[in-house]
């Protein structure tokens, strides 16, 4: 026997033995939830059930994944490590310069391309489901990203501000018959009050504790609006919501409905395609002000703020209201994606409103990388999307059989997946920050050097 | 260089907790000129420059600065009196700084620091850097955001301005070539620099310097001590600075506050404070551990 | 008086739940300086398998001791969310050790949802009730119109938790873990210089976290004999909540803090509405922060120039 093969003899005995050590831990692990089932009989009350082969089922899976990643995915990853010039990822320049157009140009034909190729009643899922979904959260991300990306504030409650928009919508618009394009910049202006109402006592704290007071303040509004059923109607939420209309146009099969009015065949698509633009309109609206704002002086100062607090006030920058300007900015563009939001389902409850969403939003930002729009808009179809998709698998019942819900394990996945992403990528897919200003040529910034602000 | 003076700190007392980190300090500085605060490990004298640059609320004291005609002084009670904390009239404007927040000081009393270890953003770009020390007029120009969103093209001429000043200051020490890169990248003296630089952007009357020279060689002293000298006679800006390069604060201060143990020790120029037998005390008869122990109870 | 007296017997026994959990926090935030968003759920982990224990022993092994049912459940418990406390801080934070300062909360959270939603799916989404373990309880005073009463429950849950707490504060304080403890959480690259091996230390944090996590799951099925999976987010806020209240890195600060809790809790609930007792609690959690961001307990925080 050679030298080299008793030294792979050994790594791979090494690797079972880790692998059977793994399968003990995780026997452990399952043994009280996974191989044991609550189940409440006739006589309600309380019984236990056995389930060994799903435990084994669990057992044998990680062992079997603690194996490969041993005997195989690390010494790969190794090798790879070894290889390459530790060069961390950056995007080039040329390549968000193409993209850019690229990807809105793709935004702005896909429901078209969705009609021809699954026509009106197929593209609906598609162009809801999807385009309208991810949109929603690409504008939240990017908002959000003006307060944790840029300011360095971690918010945990920025769903307050979304549900504070979608409510501003919902009431006033059954109320008192506003429009939806004159609530719109109500409803943002009223979520920016909100943020800077909210924001102003708290924002002098720091760290985690930020975290988690704007946390407590997301809870609050959210049992406030499920407490207060005079006015929000409490979980039953505010229904039959008017839907907003093409410039004065309802979408409906009446003689001046959308349909009629264009000489259409009535189809509830046409209604969806408009939402499509409408909340394309809006992202890009954010995404450009976004833009915009981080060249401004204001936005250089979020930026510093990030970097270094004790600095920016040596030189003379007043810190909490920049910190309320990030605030209320990020909380006015919320208030703009909820009453849409609100428009869109004509529906509006508490529960779309829960920590959840604020935890899906934040990690859209960090995985985005923070400060980085691209990341956060390829983040936002990713997590979005990925979660959509799980939601029709149906194909995995003929695999699973017919007791297997795929949509139960959404969550379960998108929690792991969390994790993850965080273990593989702890600064975000776009690790590398853009220069607000240059002088001679524009060089991106590798987020080894960036802060992430204490806030 | 006897010109008036333009910062008076008075009975200046800091305590945390039962600790007294400054004891009763006065001095003054004078208009264009350089002044020294030096002393041992612990002395005193970060606070006191916290207190200066309102960082620190002092627990005692009074800290004055005045802009303009020395006859502004003369109000300087009837301002204390009147629970104010800037007083303005066509020769002149007084403010007392320990009424002021830290971000004030500099804003309005155009008081700029520097810091011991140095405070750049290390994530943006050197120029980045001296574009954040001209936020305020910026700020102005963008017409607080709003106009700058909507486009408004007055603030791209102020903005190419604020470029073309960074841009000086980067010719000056030598950094044109680095404009662009991560200020965390610079080598440690040119960060040193950078700071200094940085300060400056904000158009200060007083920099305050935090050992500007801790950690530079021989000759990058030498080059801060002329870039000192450069920025006073260019700019007219009074300097106070806290240093133990003696090399530095012999060669280029005009007037020496010497401290130890919270309590003013010495005060002149650097030819009295180098014969005088309390300083050389100060610096000669106190015991290693003894200045550690110190420096633990303040907390720097 | 007889309503007030009757409320601070509930807000104790409430508090002392809040402030086992909230000590998971406050020790898990002093070593790494992470807010464990996991640990409400890891408590509700700890509740599921107490509940499965204490259905083990009560109609697998038929033992009808109440004493040694607890027992059991207690040490079922402990020893199950331990190990699976530890393997979370191995999988999901170890890794992110000294890295992006984020990415432990994001990981964190990501957790919690993980941990809420595979109790969903494995146990399924609807409550789990259990027939009451003990029952009785002392009268303190009686009149017609109210009675106070003092239930053997609450009695267990306070002698438990006091125990419990005795031995941790032991644990603590005087063993040379404690000792580590301590050390890693001033300078953990010094301590590791002196020969202490930090990863153990915050292995350890976390696996007594979890016990005393399961100590407060194991009297909470005690208590109120039904658990969900959803049971772990509002108790781990308001733990939180109390560890924050009684200073952040202060173990009796935790206790007092979880015992304040508690008791706004059950007297808001009493004298005000029902309905809105966690904005009453959350409201404790923003005015501490924002008046005595050190909390009773910790120490004030000196921002360095």
């Amino acid at each position: 026997m050679t030298a080299s093969a008793r030294r792979e003899r050994s790594e791979v005995v090494h690797a079972l033995r880790d692998a059977g050590i793994t399968a003990l831990i995780s026997f452990g692990l399952f043994l009280p939830l996974v191989g044991l089932l609550t189940i409440t009989n006739m006589n309600n009350e309380l019984r236990l059930t056995t389930r060994l082969p799903l435990l084994v089922i669990f057992v044998a899976l990680i062992a079997g994944v603690r194996l490969l990643v041993t005997l195989v995915i690390r010494p790969w990853a190794e090798r790879r490590r070894a290889l390459s010039t530790r060069k961390p990822f950056s995007i080039p320049r040329s390549f968000s310069r193409w993209f850019v157009p690229f990807a809105i140009g793709f935004l702005v034909v896909y429901p078209f391309i969705s009609l021809a190729a699954v026509g009106y009643s197929g593209s609906l899922k598609w162009i809801d489901n999807f385009g309208i979904q991810i949109l929603i959260y690409v504008m939240l991300g990017w908002g959000l990203n003006i307060v944790v990306g840029l300011a360095g504030l971690l918010d945990l409650g920025y769903v307050a501000f979304y549900a504070v928009g979608a409510y501003s919508y919902g009431l006033l618009a059954s109320h008192f018959g506003l429009s939806f394009w004159i609530l719109l910049p109500l409803a943002g202006i009223l979520s920016s009050f909100w943020g800077i109402l909210l924001g102003f006592p708290v924002l002098r704290l720091r760290g985690d504790y930020l975290a988690i007071v704007t946390l407590a303040f997301g809870e609050i509004i959210r049992i406030v609006l499920v407490n207060w059923v005079d006015l929000t109607n409490g979980y039953a939420g505010i229904a039959a919501i008017p839907r907003p209309t093409f410039f004065g146009i309802p979408f409906n099969t009446d003689d001046n409905g959308f349909a009629a009015t264009f000489h259409l065949t009535f189809s509830p698509t046409h209604r969806t395609i408009f939402l499509y633009y409408l909340i394309l309109g809006l992202a890009l609206l954010t995404g450009y002000v976004t833009t915009r704002l981080r060249r401004l002086p204001v936005g250089r100062a979020w930026e510093a703020l990030r970097e270094d607090e004790i600095a920016c006030r040596s030189l003379g920058i007043n810190t909490t209201n920049t910190k309320l300007t990030a605030f209320a900015m990020g909380a006015m563009f919320a208030g703009f994606a909820g009453s849409f939001f609100a428009a869109r389902q004509g529906f509006i409850s508490p529960e779309s409103f829960t920590f959840i969403e604020s935890a899906t939003i934040l990690s859209i930002v960090v995985l985005g990388g923070m400060g980085s729009q691209i990341g956060v808009a390829i983040a936002a179809v990713a997590m979005i999307g990925g979660t959509e998709i799980m939601r029709d698998m149906d194909f995995l019942k003929a695999i699973f059989g017919d007791t297997f819900d795929p949509t139960q394990y959404r969550m379960l996945i998108f929690g792991f997946a969390m994790v993850l992403i965080m273990i593989w990528k702890p600064r975000g897919l776009i690790a590398s920050r853009e220069p607000s200003v240059f002088l001679k040529e524009r060089k991106t910034i590798s987020s080894e050097l960036v802060k992430e602000g204490h806030g | 260089m006897a010109g008036e003076a333009m910062l008076r700190v008075e009975h200046l007392t800091m305590r945390f907790g039962g600790l007294v980190a400054v004891n009763d300090v006065s001095f003054e500085v004078h208009r264009g000129t350089i002044a020294a605060l030096i002393g041992p490990n612990g002395a005193g004298k970060t606070t006191v420059f916290n207190c200066i640059t309102g960082f620190y609320k002092p627990s005692e004291g009074r800290i004055a600065l005045q802009h303009g005609d020395s006859s502004a002084w003369q109000s300087l009670d009837q301002l204390t009196d009147s629970g104010k904390r800037e007083r303005r009239d066509a020769n002149g404007a007084l403010f007392l700084l320990e009424r002021m927040p830290d971000y004030l000081v500099a804003q309005r009393a155009r008081v700029a620091r520097t810091f011991q270890n140095i405070r750049l953003f290390s994530g943006m770009t050197v120029l980045e850097n001296l574009m954040v020390a001209q936020h305020n007029p910026l700020m102005l120009a963008s017409g607080y955001t709003v106009l700058g969103v909507l486009g408004f093209p007055g603030y791209a001429v102020r903005e190419y301005e604020a470029v073309e000043k960074a841009r000086g200051w980067l010719e000056r020490l030598e950094l044109v070539d680095r404009a662009d890169d991560p200020a965390g990248d610079l080598p440690y003296g040119a960060q040193r620099r950078l700071e200094i630089a940085r300060a400056m952007c904000t158009d200060p009357v007083l920099l305050c310097l935090d050992e500007p020279a801790a950690g530079l060689n021989a000759h990058e002293s030498a080059e801060l001590n002329e870039l000192l000298l450069a920025i006073r006679k260019d700019f007219g800006t009074t300097i106070l600075l806290i240093e133990h390069d003696m090399s530095v604060v012999m060669e280029i201060s005009d007037h020496i506050v010497v401290l130890d143990y919270g309590v003013k020790i010495s005060d002149g120029t650097p030819e009295f404070v180098r014969n005088d037998p309390k300083v050389i005390g100060a610096y000669l008869g106190v015991e290693d551990d003894e200045v550690a122990e110190v420096e633990a109870e303040v907390g720097l | 008086m007889d309503v007030f007296v009757q409320q601070l017997i509930n807000g104790i026994t409430l508090g002392s739940i809040y402030g086992l959990i909230a000590i998971g926090y406050t020790m898990v935030f002093g070593i790494i300086g992470m807010v464990n968003f996991a640990h409400g759920d890891v408590f509700m982990v700890s509740a599921f398998i107490a509940l499965i224990a204490f259905l083990i022993v009560t109609t697998w092994l038929g033992i009808t001791s109440v004493a040694l049912a607890i027992f059991i459940m207690l040490i079922v418990s402990m020893a199950f969310t331990s190990l699976i406390n530890w393997a979370i801080e191995r999988v999901a934070y170890r890794p992110l050790r000294g890295s992006f300062r984020l990415a432990p909360l994001i990981s964190a959270i990501g957790m919690s949802i993980f941990l809420s939603n595979f109790v969903q799916v494995t146990q399924g989404p609807r409550n789990k009730a259990i027939p009451p373990i003990i029952r009785g309880e002392f009268i303190l005073s009686g009149h017609d119109a109210y009675t106070v009463t003092l239930s053997y429950k609450q009695i267990i849950i306070w002698g438990v938790t006091a125990v419990l707490l005795a031995a941790f504060w032991y644990l603590v304080a005087k063993t040379s873990l404690g000792r580590a403890q301590r050390a890693c959480e001033q300078d953990q690259k010094m301590a590791a210089l002196v020969g202490i091996d930090v990863d153990r230390t915050i292995a350890m944090t976390f696996v007594i976290a979890a016990a005393l996590a399961a100590v407060a799951g194991t009297m909470y099925v005690m208590y109120y004999g039904v658990v969900s999976f959803s049971d772990g987010f509002v108790p781990g806020v308001k733990a939180f909540t109390a560890a924050v209240l009684g200073g952040i890195g202060s173990l009796p600060g935790a206790v007092v803090g979880g015992i304040l809790i508690g008791l706004i809790e059950t007297l808001w609930s009493a004298y005000f509405t029902i309905d809105y007792k966690d904005v009453a609690a959350f409201s404790v959690l923003a005015i501490t922060l924002i008046f005595l961001p050190q909390g009773l307990f910790g120490r004030p925080d000196v921002e360095k120039v």
